[in-house]
This record gives C-alpha cells, sequence and structure tokens, in this order.
C-alpha cells in the first residue's frame, strides 16, 4: 500500500506530501569541497521517481548538483545510486514507496566524479579487461559470409537472461568484499564470466576460466553475502551463478 | 635457497598457470567449517545426556574412554586424541577464515559502515560470524587445551564442579552462545555458498533460527544440569571423587 498522505484540502485540490531529500555533496576537483550532507525540499507528484526528483531539483532549486542518468527507464544502469544507504536505480526508485526522508549518496568502490555522479564505466572497463568478457573463438575460423551456427532456443534464453546485466555498479557497491578489497571481481564479473562459460561459441575451457577468476580477488573471495543479489535492479540470478561458478572452479583446483 | 623459493619471491610463481591453491584453501575452509559444526551438534547431544541423569552422563564419558571396548577399563588418554584431532581441524579452519577478516582498521571501518547503512541481514551477520570466531580463538583453545590435558576430569562430578565449585559457568555461557550463533551462521552460510536444494534463503534463514533457537536451549538446559550437579556434590568434587554409576554402588552395598 502507499504510503503517501494526500491531503485533501477545502477548495478539494490534492496536496502533495512535502520531501525532504539528504544528499551527499562533494566535489573532488575542488580543494575546498569537504564531503557534507545538504537538504533539499520538494513538493512530491503523482509517479514521481528519484531522478524526477532530482531532475526537479537541479532544475529549479540547485544547478551545481551532480548525478548521472542517460535511459530514465532502467535500462543503462547510469543512476545507480545509494538510496537510504542501499544501492538502487534512481530512475526505477518511486517516491511513493519511500518515507518523506530521503538520503542519497554515491556509490561507493567507484571513483568519484562529484556529488551522486561516479566513474563505474571505468570499473567496468577495467573488470571487462581483466576477465576478457568477449567470445574467445580461433582467429583463423571466422568467417563473416558464413551463417551463424544454430544455437537451441533454450540456452540462447539463458545467455540472454546472464546478459541482461546493465553494469550499473549496484551489486559491486552491495558487496562486503569489495568494500574492502578494492581488486575483487564482484557479482557482475562472476556472472559475466558464468554467462561466456554457457555459450558454445566460446571456445574457453574452465581451465582458462580459473586463470581468469580462481583467486581471491576472483570466485574464491566471494563470501557469498549475497547483498549483490539483493540489490540487483535486473533480479539477476546472481546467488545461482556465483555457487555455480564456485563450484567449477573448485573442481578445477581439485 | 631452493629455485622455488626464488621464483616465489619475484612473484612470478603464478606463470604461466594459477596456482590451484586458493581452490584448494576455499573448499577446506567449508570443509573443516561443517566438520566443526556437526562435531558441535554431536557434542552438544553427548553433554546433555547429564539432563538424562548422571548414570547417562558416566555412560557416554566412559564410552569415549573405550570402556565398553576394552572390558571395563576405561583410558582417558583415547579423548585426548579426539580432542587433539579437534584441536588442529579449528587451528586450520581459524587460520583460513582469518584470511576472509578485515586486516587492517580501514577496512575494519569500511565494512562496519557498509553493513550499517545496508541494512542486510546477511551482511550484518557476517559481522557478528568475525566478531564470534575472533572471540573463540581464546575461549575454544583455553577450553579444548583443558579437554585435552585433563580427560580423566570428565564426567558428572569433575564436569559439575568445573562449573561450580571452580567457578567456570560464565565461560561456558559465553562460550555456548559463541559456538551457537558462529556455527549456525557457518552453516547457512555454506547452504548459500555452495547452494543447497533450490536455495531458498528465506526457509534456510528459518531452518537456521530454529536450529540454533534448539541448540541455545539444550545448552542452557545442560549448563544448569551441571551447575546443579556441581553445586550438589561439590565435596566429593573437593575430595577429587569420580562418580561411581547407581547400579555399581548398589552392587557395592550388596556386597557389604
Amino acid at each position: 500500500m502507499s504510503n503517501v498522505q494526500k491531503n485533501t484540502a477545502s477548495g478539494g485540490q490534492t496536496r502533495q506530501r512535502m520531501l525532504t531529500f539528504h544528499i551527499l555533496r562533494y566535489n573532488p576537483k575542488d580543494p575546498d569541497s569537504k564531503p557534507h550532507m545538504q537538504s533539499y525540499q520538494l513538493e512530491e507528484a503523482e509517479g514521481m521517481t528519484l531522478f524526477l526528483a532530482l531532475s526537479e531539483i537541479r532544475e529549479h532549486q540547485d544547478p551545481t548538483l551532480q548525478y548521472d542518468f542517460v535511459c530514465r527507464a532502467g535500462i543503462c544502469g547510469s543512476c545507480s545510486m545509494l538510496i537510504n544507504g542501499r544501492p538502487g536505480l534512481a530512475c526505477r526508485t518511486l517516491t511513493k514507496d519511500m518515507g518523506a526522508d530521503i538520503t542519497l549518496a554515491p556509490l561507493p568502490v567507484f571513483e568519484l566524479i562529484g556529488d551522486l555522479s561516479v566513474n563505474t564505466g571505468k570499473w567496468m572497463r577495467g573488470m571487462s579487461e581483466r576477465l576478457e568478457t568477449w567470445v574467445h573463438t580461433k582467429e583463423e575460423e571466422v568467417n563473416l559470409s558464413k551463417a551463424e551456427t544454430r544455437m537451441d532456443p533454450e540456452l540462447a534464453e539463458k545467455i540472454y537472461e546472464l546478459d541482461r546485466c546493465v553494469e550499473c555498479g549496484s551489486c559491486v557497491a552491495a558487496c562486503g568484499t569489495a568494500q574492502m578489497r578494492k581488486d575483487f571481481v564482484g557479482a557482475v564479473g562472476m556472472n559475466k564470466m558464468a554467462r561466456f562459460k554457457l555459450d558454445p561459441r566460446d571456445e574457453r575451457t574452465d581451465e582458462d576460466f580459473y586463470e581468469l577468476v580462481g583467486d581471491d580477488s576472483g570466485v574464491f573471495g566471494c563470501m557469498s553475502l549475497l547483498g549483490c543479489h539483493d540489490v540487483c535492479p535486473k533480479e539477476l540470478p546472481l546467488q545461482t551463478q556465483i555457487a555455480f561458478l564456485r563450484r567449477k572452479m573448485v573442481t578445477i583446483g581439485s | 635457497m631452493s629455485n622455488e623459493t626464488l621464483i616465489i619471491q619475484t612473484g612470478l610463481s603464478e606463470r604461466p598457470r594459477k596456482s590451484r591453491l586458493p581452490a584448494r584453501l576455499d573448499f577446506l575452509q567449508s570443509a573443516s567449517g561443517l566438520f566443526l559444526a556437526l562435531f558441535m551438534w554431536g557434542h552438544m547431544f553427548f553433554v546433555a545426556s547429564i539432563l538424562l541423569g548422571k548414570d547417562s552422563m558416566w555412560m557416554i564419558t566412559k564410552f569415549f574412554e573405550g570402556y565398553y571396548v576394552f572390558g571395563g577399563k576405561a583410558y582417558p588418554w583415547l579423548v585426548s586424541i579426539v580432542v587433539a584431532v579437534v584441536a588442529a581441524v579449528f587451528v586450520l579452519h581459524a587460520m583460513l577464515a582469518v584470511r576472509k577478516f578485515p586486516i587492517n582498521y580501514s577496512q575494519f571501518k569500511l565494512y562496519r559502515a557498509h553493513a550499517k547503512s545496508m541494512q542486510h541481514g546477511d551482511t550484518t551477520m557476517w559481522m557478528w560470524q568475525v566478531y564470534t570466531g575472533f572471540a573463540m580463538f581464546f575461549l575454544a583453545s583455553a577450553h579444548l587445551y583443558q579437554m585435552m590435558v585433563w580427560p580423566q576430569d570428565i564426567g558428572p562430578f569433575g564436569s559439575g564442579g568445573r562449573m561450580w565449585v571452580d567457578g567456570l559457568w560464565p565461560f561456558y555461557l559465553v562460550l555456548l552462545l559463541l559456538v551457537e550463533f558462529h556455527g549456525g551462521i557457518g552453516l547457512y552460510r555454506l547452504a548459500v555458498k555452495w547452494c543447497w536444494p533450490n536455495c531458498s534463503r528465506e526457509f534456510l534463514k528459518k531452518l537456521k533460527w530454529a536450529i540454533t533457537a534448539f541448540f541455545l536451549i539444550l545448552g542452557f538446559a545442560t549448563l544448569a544440569a551441571y551447575m546443579k550437579v556441581g553445586y550438589d556434590y561439590q565435596e566429593n568434587y573437593k575430595n577429587g571423587e569420580h562418580y561411581t554409576p547407581t547400579w555399581a554402588q548398589q552392587a557395592r552395598e550388596g556386597a557389604k
């Protein structure tokens, strides 16, 4: 049930809640800037998301406020931030599901650009290069004029399911291990490994995958706290994928 | 200096093939934890035999001393061997688990803030696993040492006297809480980590708390029973007497 308190004024108009946003502000490029909380008040609107609220604040109250967005529909993963302490997408979070006091902060682990904006792209690129998250085939066999080998629809569906990851960084920010060990690949990396392991076009063996994630910065660093699984905005089956990868990699090591 | 040492020293030991050790260490951490948790379940049932009476506890004690195998002769050093094996697994598990601990204050501070802000059960529970594990480095070690060196003192009078006369009941009360919370969370984590049947975490969590509650209640009752025996027979303990089972007492009296 919605917790919006709508008060009908005598004129028949509906008065929305007044929301207070407590936003962590900091500009790392400004030597005088110190991390501090700044509050903004905003009247709630029907169907308001956190992204809309932030746009309102930037438009009408504070043009210096920094935050990321592209698609506004939970597809690009750019607007991930700490919402009341937990990672989530601003564009997918409705204010009606929250209390009147909302705290927003940038995702930890990633390089801070300013205020709520972080450089997830840089981190994701590093992870992708390190784990070689692309289909590995023998170069000489690639023939672009030849039709691709057919894939069983069920398998294609399984791969697609894991490919839905938008690299928003929520899983990394929700991970206890990633807070302590900056070289940890996170659930996003392990999910990618599981995805390429499923793909019959990828000729890498389990031994090859072990070379990439068979250590404490990979799957053996994971403590199965599953914050990743619980906050993933795409609801990816991370718990199952990590356990699957762990079992496979332990078999290689035995 | 061996060639191997030199290769390790130069940081080239993982080339061209990554070490298989992390896989083995991860598996061993889980396996040693599982062994200790299952041992503690058995241990709790054995010590809880006091709830059925002093004779029952005496029989369990004598069973582990080989009384029923060696035709009525008891060898407490057999218990020492079992304790030594458990202690070895305990040390191994501690060594493997400590790899996951925060290694400096900065990591600890980050994790604590993360857990506080996330309000996420599994994340918070891990902190408790670290705290209880850390405390057990000391408390469980003390208990294991005592059992290994003085196994002959395990018995209704000896164990009861230790609680009451020697005043060790607060030590065992704390150890009970540590073991049950650490073991319960650990078993839950194992199920999730290796993904046991269908992995419904809601169900696993309920099961975990039910098991913890059961063993805590059994543990409190057992502790109280030992304290009562210790109180009732404090003179016997002080005189260094060992418990004689009822039937042996009756047979002795009949002989008179």
